[in-house]
């Protein structure tokens, strides 16, 4: 009896939380879908045809696009571009942020005035980043004349001027207006390990590096994932401040003799291929193809780092 | 007490001489390494704000001097003009107007991804229906796709439902790529506030509405500041999506103007450091008031994504 005079009552509750549920999700999801997942998906739609942004789309190319993309000097400087950038990034600015993370993990005046200034490029627009950068690093400008003030104007270089030196100069930029991003997140991890852990190391007759080394690094080795991820995947997509600070140049000559941005990234050619260029479809190849650099880093970094957690786990038991 | 006393100094007196030495030397090697760790920290301090510091005072010097002699310190003399043109002399428009649109488009921005964002996590953290998982996963997965791969599309999609060369066209895709992270940070602070908490306010008449308005989001405040200040530092400093969908000078934000303003008077570079400093300035300052709830946000969306 019971249960069935419940069992209605039931049913209309269970409809008016369904709605309920409907309701509070349909603005995220309506909008989620519309701006990212549609254009996601559309970007690969329109990667397979010759078109301007405008008109039909109607002339199929198959894999043209890609093979352009594929062969062309700039989407290769870009490349090799990119993966500099992530590489001077893993062995440098993470390093480098870890470095004074370990020197702010401990209490003692002025630190939090520290904390405050390194992270405060962050939150300094990139555009407005790299105007600041371009007006410093001009020839003659304030860094050449501080360099030859105390004496180093023999390591001046062409900053942005150079080939072979732009992706050095932007390297640094990027480290100054990213490294304090990095130091809080290392930061955080670091004071997230209770410090007995570090001191029993001690009492066991470590030194201070190998209580960092073996006691303190593999206990941060999450928060590092997480650092190194994020730093992989900001190199890849790096767009304003390349855009605005050299726009890709300098200009030089490409291995098959056209000529390439030297400083261009994915992104950059992307953007230049779609806008400048006009061929919606040629760039959406490229972005396809920066999507899928990040997907291939993503989801190989995800199965490599879950099983060095693994292998960490067995060994420590072991 | 006495007797501690005693123990005390017997205890030290007993201690040999040459622990004193070791003691001695010790502490002057703390004292090294406390100097290094300054020297280094105060360093890497300056290299950050040099390029500030410079920006600043080089607003205030003329261009003569800014050229003839870069690595000068001080303004010989001090140009206040560089500053008050920006914002009060004949073309002060253009910057008041860019500071308005970037306002604009932050409100609207930072406003619909945390509502929105609140009311998705909500159903995700405290309700049960089939598929939410699949549902929720499709949301993380969004931080897979960041704005840069989306951007073509997304301007021929702005321009089809007439949003380009509109502030909207800007803040709605804005709003939209800030859901996940959003989303993945308030889950869990949802999550944390009692059952018990829920069923005393049904008891009390509350709807599931009622519950998540008047119950939920006040516990949330933090959770929502955090979330806020993260969502109003990517609006604001975006810089590819306004670049893409605003068309014409009176509708640029505060990036787009200094990038423009200083392809267009590249002979005042005076000038140009003024403009960059005033627009920098909003920023700043309200980093210097929310930084604890930038660093909570930066670091949980750090963590957990």
């Amino acid at each position: 009896m019971t249960a069935l005079t419940a069992r209605p009552r039931g049913r209309s509750g269970l409809l008016a939380s369904r709605l309920t549920i409907l309701l509070f999700l349909a603005p995220a999801l309506f909008m989620f879908v519309l701006f990212v997942l549609v254009p996601v998906a559309q970007a690969a739609h329109y990667s397979f045809y010759d078109w301007t942004g405008l008109g039909p789309l109607d002339k199929f190319v198959g894999l043209d696009n890609y093979a352009a993309a594929l062969g062309s000097d700039t989407f290769r400087t870009a490349v090799s571009n990119n993966l500099l950038l992530v590489a001077l990034s893993l062995l440098v600015q993470i390093p480098f942020s870890l470095g004074l993370a370990v020197l702010l993990n401990r209490r003692f005046t002025g630190r939090a005035l520290f904390r405050l200034i390194f992270f405060l490029p962050y939150v300094i627009s990139e555009a407005i980043t790299g105007v600041i950068f371009r007006l410093l690093l001009q020839p003659d400008a304030v860094i050449d004349s501080g360099m030859k003030g105390v004496g180093a104007g023999g390591l001046i270089q062409d900053w942005l001027g150079d080939p072979t030196f732009v992706m050095i100069t932007l390297f640094i930029i990027i480290s100054w207006k990213y490294f304090g991003f990095h130091l809080i997140i290392l930061l955080a991890g670091l004071q997230g390990i209770p410090r007995e852990i570090e001191e029993a190391a001690f009492i066991d007759g470590a030194g201070r590096w190998q209580a960092f080394r073996y006691v303190t690094l593999p206990l941060l080795g999450p928060t590092i994932r997480v650092s190194v991820f994020l730093s992989i995947i900001g190199a890849l997509q790096l767009f304003d401040l390349v855009f605005v600070i050299t726009g890709g140049g300098p200009i030089t000559m490409g291995a098959s003799g056209a000529t390439v941005d030297a400083s261009g990234t994915m992104a950059l050619d992307m953007f230049k291929t779609g806008f400048t260029n006009q061929s919606m479809g040629a760039g959406s190849a490229v972005a396809v193809l920066l999507f899928v650099f990040c997907f291939v880093v993503a989801l190989g970094y995800q199965r490599l780092v879950l099983r060095r957690d693994v292998e960490g786990a067995l060994t420590t038991n072991g | 007490m006495g007797s501690d006393m005693t123990t005390n100094s017997a205890a030290s007196s007993a201690i040999p001489t040459t622990s004193l030495l070791q003691r001695t030397v010790r502490s002057i090697r703390l004292g090294i390494w406390e100097i290094a760790r300054y020297a280094i920290l105060v360093a890497v301090a300056a290299a950050i704000l040099v390029p500030i510091v410079y920006a600043i005072l080089g607003g205030f010097k003329s261009n003569g001097q800014l050229v003839g002699d870069p690595a000068s310190v001080l303004p010989t003399e001090w140009v206040f003009s560089n500053y008050t043109d920006v914002l009060f002399g004949a073309n002060a428009g253009d910057f008041w107007r860019e500071a308005a649109n970037s306002l604009i488009i932050a409100v609207v921005a930072v406003g619909a991804t945390v509502t929105f964002a609140s009311l998705a996590a909500f159903t995700f953290a405290r309700m049960v229906f089939p598929g939410r998982e699949a549902v929720y996963t499709l949301f993380t997965l969004g931080l897979l796709f960041p704005l840069t791969v989306a951007i073509l599309p997304l301007y021929v999609l702005i321009k089809q439902v007439g949003l380009d060369a509109n502030l909207l066209g800007v803040a709605l895709p804005q709003a939209a790529f800030g859901l996940p992270i959003t989303i993945i940070i308030l889950r869990p602070f949802f999550k944390s506030i009692p059952v018990e908490l829920e069923d005393a306010a049904k008891i009390d008449g509350c709807s599931t509405f009622g519950f998540f308005w008047r119950v939920l989001l006040p516990l949330a405040k933090p959770a929502l500041a955090t979330v806020s200040v993260l969502a109003v530092v990517g609006t604001w400093n975006s810089f590819l999506l306004p670049l893409v969908v605003l068309q014409g000078a009176d509708q640029w934000t505060l990036p787009l103007g200094v990038m423009n303003f200083s392809t267009q008077y590249v002979s005042d570079q005076a000038r140009i450091l003024a403009y960059t400093v005033i627009a920098i300035l909003p920023a700043i300052v309200f980093y210097a008031f929310a930084e604890r709830q930038l660093v909570s946000g930066l670091t949980a969306g750090g963590v957990k994504g």
